[in-house]
């Protein structure tokens, strides 16, 4: 692999340069042809002067020439001598690169290195990487070492690092230096100590260094053997069980196999003679035990094997030890990349859960844009809004539609951003003038009213879109990820998410706390009769709520889609979490949805975590959750006191 | 016995010759007018009637906006459906057996069944849950017990908590989403998201015309609304009656009088839940499929738009509603509603369905809050005190604000 | 301090909204058989008062001991309280509108509270001779069979009284019985309340001064959550902070 990394590079290197090559007075094909024999018959002692006189001449296709030599792609011409290689039955000349006509049928001779020889050019082709005058040649060395370590890169590789002019990669030749020390090195001093060295941080490269050290493989015997390097020992019935011990003595012909369900029964069904089996009637069969009855009649008879009972299986088992031994037999090496590799996962595990509370977090902002409308509107009017989902998917759609007129992603999301509030703000006061102000007073049938708009527009979105998804493309300075470390990385999508509710957060405060709108309708909330004797007009002030909940929902909207999927139902995805969050964070307050929101994005993240593989449960455990949690706080994590909560 | 309303022999009598008349139609001892997928249909909606009776009491009398009732429905068809598939795999796999030279054992009798079943989700190992599948009397009181000890459990939570209005609603419908995100999941031993299938065939009448099968499932489904009806007709009446209804308008005060709320709510949510998984598992063997996505949420809230356009708060317009709701749906859906031609658009009422029932179910809620029921108050001419509209005494604002703090 | 002579006893009680302290180390006791009226400016903690003795409010420190066998309400619910022999009749009458004024009466109706008992439940004869009774007492006897929201206030106040009575509790909170009454209603009303207290326990919260006096019974005076003055009603409005307070305004 490295090496047609390295063949790779050469050819692109040797392309390159190739009009060069020609203008110089002595080219790649009179070195060679000065030391004809020694290259088209290497052996160890003589291909060393070859690479050297090679190197000294400074030519441009030499690692080409080198890689392909290792790889037997020189051929020489018998006639006259000369050197070509050979592709797709072409000779091609070694100096120009050019082809120089068909493989003849005979007075060609493969030019074929041994594995002394071979080894001798891979340690000189990496050197010459190592040492190229490229600074992108030189990384892809070293990323080709990192991906595929070696005990014969270590010379190279150690003999690179005194010219190496980069002060960055000197250090990553040296790090990289000490791996191979670990994994290869000769004494154990060197080797222990390289661990020390190379123990920080939590790259998969340095976890994979000590991971190939300490690879182990499982072995059986009767008695643990003095001299090999035990990992840990099993105790069948604890440690693995008795059946996989039993297979690991089958598997080794130490006992003899185990007969099946499947097998007794062919082997019963093979031996069915006037109605019975070993005695025993076919009719009785039916029962297991008379089963094995019939089938040791068989193996008494010796004709079929033997059976082997759970009482036979455990004497066996009992007779031999089961164990791991590392391949490395150093144990000092194994006891300091064990230590080292402990240290790692911890590391690891920390920081896989600062990479978790960034997903939590990122979620939490999620429902927190989805919920944000929501509470408005329920906790200050106190009207439940079914229809919110579709608010989202509205905004959602907005941004499809834009971007379909708009190429330009970013102009497009720009547009998106205000068009969404727009248009979800218009659809609120329309729907709060012509539905929900009839039914003020009666929540649980405005939850009803909403219910139905809800599922007329969303089938409306499906007559108009379609069912299937529709796309809505973050533009590129938005697609990447933020990466930290191998672990901890979070997508720019989701930062935009998280700025873009804490945006909201800020100002939803600001309205609420700072401007006169933000003050009647605390008036409004708190006690609408006297805010109405006071002339505020509390019809305009709850048209203004609702409008202002349903825009954020459409905003939310266009945010969910950036990453989502924009579907007619996907509003129905968000409306329970959305209902959850602001009934576990306490309704009526905007500081209440964000704590519920961190709380419900904490949780599912976490619950994800024990169960990775499945959501679904973890959507379930979640809400199962929520229930328990009302037990104890029933108005929520941010809940008004006294009187003023009414009953 | 107390007496019970006048509308128990009304509706009795409506139902029975309903029934007479589609007997009389049908394919099996009729004249098939009647085909036997539309049997199934009215059988099926018979059913929704039943889910909607007790949707009205936990909801129209008692003031609960459970947005749960579709998933005990879905429970009580669940626990049916496993024996039904358990019972009828068990005879196929039995037959399959009996052609080898050795008869199965017990346990290659089970594995053989396991993996039939539940090969479509790569296991075939048998869960826990079906662990009394095998049995017909055990799995039918299942279809009780289940729905029964998850509303009894959960309810008591709810109720404890005196979580009320539409923090209880949307608490019911976490619930439901709860249980159907679990039914979802293939770990939980139910198929996932393929369900229960081949419901339709009955172990023991296998070999029954399904003409006979269907009317037989109608008429049981017929006479469970009419004992349904009569019973919960005797629920709400009398004191129960009275004092369910009381918490409904003012539970506060309920409490003041010394009833203990908490059980009233909790003995009402779970009895209807229980009558929803009884009415689930006769609707299943008619449908002959069951999926996680029926116990969704959604279904829930359906429930509660069929009870609340027949006219909650009155028995026999919840089983108005659910009747005319979804028979119209179905006519709908199934495309038999002729398109209408707008020379720029041509209406597709399949496309078009959940629209004009959104549309018209916010036009109900606003202006016939009584639903279709109310008709029938007009047809008796007992409008009594109709004071929709109008103050409600000198005392004005008690009933709204009430309402304002459910 | 024994059981005998102290039916419902309330001390060192404080509740605090919000950081408002709308009962503030109240301490009241009434015996088996006695009238009280209480008395106080609008936010004296009347309600509150009554809210808390009935299970309604639970108050951050102090005692509430009920009955013979001295009893903690504290803690217990409003459902619990009502059936131990408390009963409330609110400012504002609340009765079940909707429902027949038989029905109500019936509801109220002193029997066993559980669901299932409810559930069949019959009335005696000797129910529905109370139930009767009671409509009269309260002049509703030839209306029990209307729905009670069709009755004018009054009726509705008198209503609910006659389900204070038919729950036959120990105690009677009483809030603002004789609002919106006509003279002879209240007049009326007061002579219930007396014939009442005669084997009752009877808490009157009244705003208005002339009816109380005509109950003519001990009077406590709240004040910003405390009882300020307790006395005869010719004691307490004789009494200078009362006047300041109440009175004077």
């Amino acid at each position: 692999m490295p090496r047609a990394l390295v063949t790779v590079l050469a050819l692109c290197l040797s392309f390159a340069f190739a009009p060069v090559a020609r203008a110089q007075q002595s080219d790649l094909q009179s070195v060679l042809q000065d030391n004809q024999d020694a290259v088209a018959n290497p052996s160890r002692s003589t291909v060393n002067e070859v690479i050297d006189a090679l190197v000294a001449s400074g030519l441009p296709g030499v690692a080409e020439f080198l890689s392909r030599w290792q790889e037997r792609e020189v051929v020489v011409r018998e006639e006259d001598g000369l050197f070509f290689y050979v592709e797709d039955d072409q000779l091609i000349d070694i100096a120009t690169g050019e082809a120089a006509g068909p493989v003849p049928d005979d007075g060609i001779d493969e030019v074929r290195p041994n594995g002394g020889v071979r080894r001798e050019l891979a340690g000189a082709l990496v050197q010459f990487q190592l040492s190229s005058p490229d600074i992108a040649e030189r990384r892809a060395a070293l990323d080709a070492i990192s991906g595929d370590m070696s005990a014969d890169q270590i010379e190279p590789l150690a003999a690179s690092i005194e010219d190496e002019p980069s002060a960055r990669i000197a250090a990553r030749k040296q790090r990289l230096l000490a791996m191979l020390t670990a994994r290869f090195g000769e004494d154990t001093e060197a080797r222990v100590e390289a661990i020390r060295q190379i123990t920080n941080g939590v790259s998969v490269e340095l976890r994979g260094v000590l991971n190939q050290i300490l690879t182990t493989s499982d072995e059986v015997s009767e008695t643990v053997p003095e001299d090999v390097n035990v990992a840990r020992t099993y105790v069948p019935g604890e440690d693995m069980s008795l059946d996989a011990a039993y297979s690991e003595l089958v598997e080794r012909d130490l006992a003899p196999p185990r007969v099946s369900d499947a097998d007794i029964y062919a082997a019963l069904t093979q031996n069915i003679a006037d109605g019975a089996v070993g005695g025993v009637p076919v009719e009785e069969l039916s029962d297991p035990a008379r089963r094995i009855d019939a089938y040791e009649a068989l193996a008494a008879e010796g004709t079929v094997p033997g059976f082997v009972g759970p009482d036979d299986m455990a004497a066996a088992v009992d007779a031999y030890s089961f164990y791991a031994i590392y391949d490395e037999p150093d144990p000092a090496v194994t006891d300091a990349a064990r230590a080292a590799l402990d240290g790692v996962e911890t590391r690891v595990g920390l920081s896989e859960a600062a990479d978790l509370s960034l997903d939590a977090l990122s979620l939490a902002s999620i429902y927190f844009l989805a919920a944000i409308g929501l509470a408005v509107t329920f906790g200050v009017m106190g009207v439940i809004n079914m229809a919110h989902g579709e608010f989202i998917m509205m905004g959602a759609y907005t941004g499809y539609v834009v971007q379909s007129l708009v190429p330009n992603y970013t102009i497009s999301i720009i547009l998106a951003l205000p068009l969404a509030f727009a248009v979800t703000f218009a659809l609120g006061v329309a729907m709060e003038r012509l539905v929900i102000r009839w039914l003020y007073h009666r929540p649980l049938e405005t939850l009803l009213a909403t219910f139905g708009i809800s599922i007329a527009l969303q089938q409306l979105a499906k007559n108009i879109f379609g069912t299937q998804a529709r796309p809505f493309t973050a533009p590129d300075w938005l697609a990447g990820s933020m990466v930290v470390s191998d672990v901890i990385s979070i997508s720019f999508v989701r930062i935009a998410i998280f700025v873009l509710g804490l945006f909201f957060l800020g100002l939803l405060l600001f309205i609420l706390k700072r401007t006169r709108l933000g003050l009647e309708v605390r008036a409004v909330t708190q006690n609408p009769r006297m805010a109405a004797s006071m002339g505020i007009n509390s019809e305009r002030i709850n048209m203004l709520t609702f409008g202002l909940g349903s825009g954020i929902a459409g905003i939310a909207g266009v945010a969910i889609g950036l990453y989502a999927q924009v579907t007619s139902e996907m509003g129905s995805n968000y409306i329970v979490q959305s209902f959850m969050t602001v009934v576990v964070g306490g309704v009526g307050n905007v500081w209440g949805t964000l704590a519920g929101a961190t709380l419900i994005g904490f949780l599912q993240k976490g619950i994800e975590w024990f169960n990775p593989s499945n959501t679904l449960a973890a959507q379930t455990f979640m809400i199962l959750f929520i229930i328990l949690f009302i037990q104890f706080r029933p108005r929520g994590i941010v809940a008004l006191k006294g009187r003023a909560a009414g009953d | 016995m107390r007496a019970l309303p006048s509308s128990v022999p009304w509706f009795l009598g409506i139902l029975g010759l309903v029934v007479l008349a589609v007997t009389v139609m049908s394919e099996a001892v009729g004249t098939g007018l009647i085909s036997t997928s539309f049997l199934k249909v009215l059988g099926m909606t018979l059913c929704f009637c039943l889910a909607a009776l007790a949707m009205d009491v936990v909801w129209g009398y008692c003031g609960i906006l459970s947005l749960g009732h579709m998933a005990f429905f879905g429970l009580g068809g669940y626990a049916i459906g496993m024996w039904l598939m358990y019972a009828r795999t068990e005879i196929i796999v039995a037959a399959n057996l009996a052609g080898r030279a050795i008869p199965p054992t017990e346990a290659e009798l089970r594995d053989a069944i396991g993996s039939q079943i539940f090969g479509v989700v790569g296991a075939s190992d048998f869960p826990w849950v079906w662990g009394f599948a095998h049995s017909l009397p055990l799995q039918l009181a299942m279809v009780v017990v289940v729905p029964g000890l998850i509303a009894l459990v959960f309810g008591w939570l709810a109720f404890r908590s005196r979580v009320t209005g539409v923090y209880l609603s949307i608490l019911t419908q976490a619930m439901t989403l709860a249980l159907s995100l679990w039914f979802f999941q293939n770990d939980s031993g139910l198929r996932g998201n393929n369900g229960l299938s081949g419901l339709q065939n009955i172990p023991g009448f296998l070999d029954a015309p399904q003409a006979a099968v269907a009317l037989a499932f109608f008429l049981a489904s017929a006479l469970a609304l009419a004992l349904g009806y009569v019973f919960f007709a005797w629920v709400v009446s009398g004191k129960m009656g009275s004092v369910i209804r009381a918490i409904r308008d003012d539970e506060a005060r309920v409490r003041f009088l010394g009833y203990p709320v908490e059980g009233f709510k909790l003995f009402v949510f779970t009895l209807t839940a229980i009558v929803a998984g009884i009415a689930g598992a006769l609707y299943y063997p008619q449908a002959g499929i069951i999926n996680p996505g029926e116990m969704a949420p959604i279904a829930s809230i359906y429930l509660a738009v069929w009870v609340a356009i027949g006219g909650r708060g009155r028995l026999y317009g919840a089983v108005i509603g659910a009747a005319f709701v979804s028979l119209v749906s179905t006519w709908f859906t199934g495309g038999g509603a002729p398109d209408i031609d707008l020379g720029f658009y041509r209406v597709d009422w399949v496309d078009w369905w959940l629209v004009l029932l959104g549309v018209s179910f916010v036009l109900v809620t606003i202006f016939a809050p009584k639903g279709l029921g109310g008709l029938v108050d007009l047809w008796t001419e007992r409008r009594g005190r109709d004071r929709h509209g109008a103050d409600l005494g000198p005392d004005q604002g008690a009933l709204r604000e009430r309402e304002a703090g459910e | 301090m024994s059981g005998s002579t102290r039916l419902l006893e309330v001390s060192g009680v404080s509740v605090t909204f919000d950081g408002f302290r709308a009962i503030n180390n109240l301490s009241f006791a009434i015996g088996p058989a006695e009238m009280r009226a209480v008395i106080g400016p609008n936010g004296a903690g009347k309600t509150t008062f009554m809210d808390i003795v009935t299970g309604k409010t639970r108050p951050d420190t102090g005692r509430v001991i009920w009955g013979d066998e001295n009893i903690s309400l504290i803690g217990m619910s409003e459902a619990r309280i009502a059936r131990a022999g408390i009963g409330r009749k609110f400012q504002r009458p609340t009765v079940f509108e909707e429902q027949s004024v038989r029905d109500n009466l019936t509801m109220a109706l002193k029997a066993d509270r559980g669901p299932f008992k409810v559930l069949f439940w019959k009335p005696s004869a000797e129910e529905r001779a109370k139930v009767e009774d009671i409509a009269d007492t309260i002049g509703l006897a030839g209306q029990l069979d209307r729905t009670s929201g069709e009755l004018s206030h009054g009726q509705k106040q008198w209503l609910e009284i006659g389900m204070l009575l038919a729950q036959d509790p120990q105690l009677l909170l009483v809030d603002e019985p004789a609002a919106g009454m006509t003279p002879a209603e209240r007049e009326h009303t007061t002579d219930l309340l007396k014939s009442l207290a005669k084997h009752h326990a009877v808490v009157v919260v009244e705003h208005d001064m002339e009816f109380v006096r005509r109950l003519d019974c001990k009077v406590t005076v709240l004040h910003e959550g405390s009882v300020l003055a307790e006395g005869s009603i010719d004691h307490v409005t004789k009494n200078q902070e009362v006047i300041d307070v109440y009175l004077g305004r």
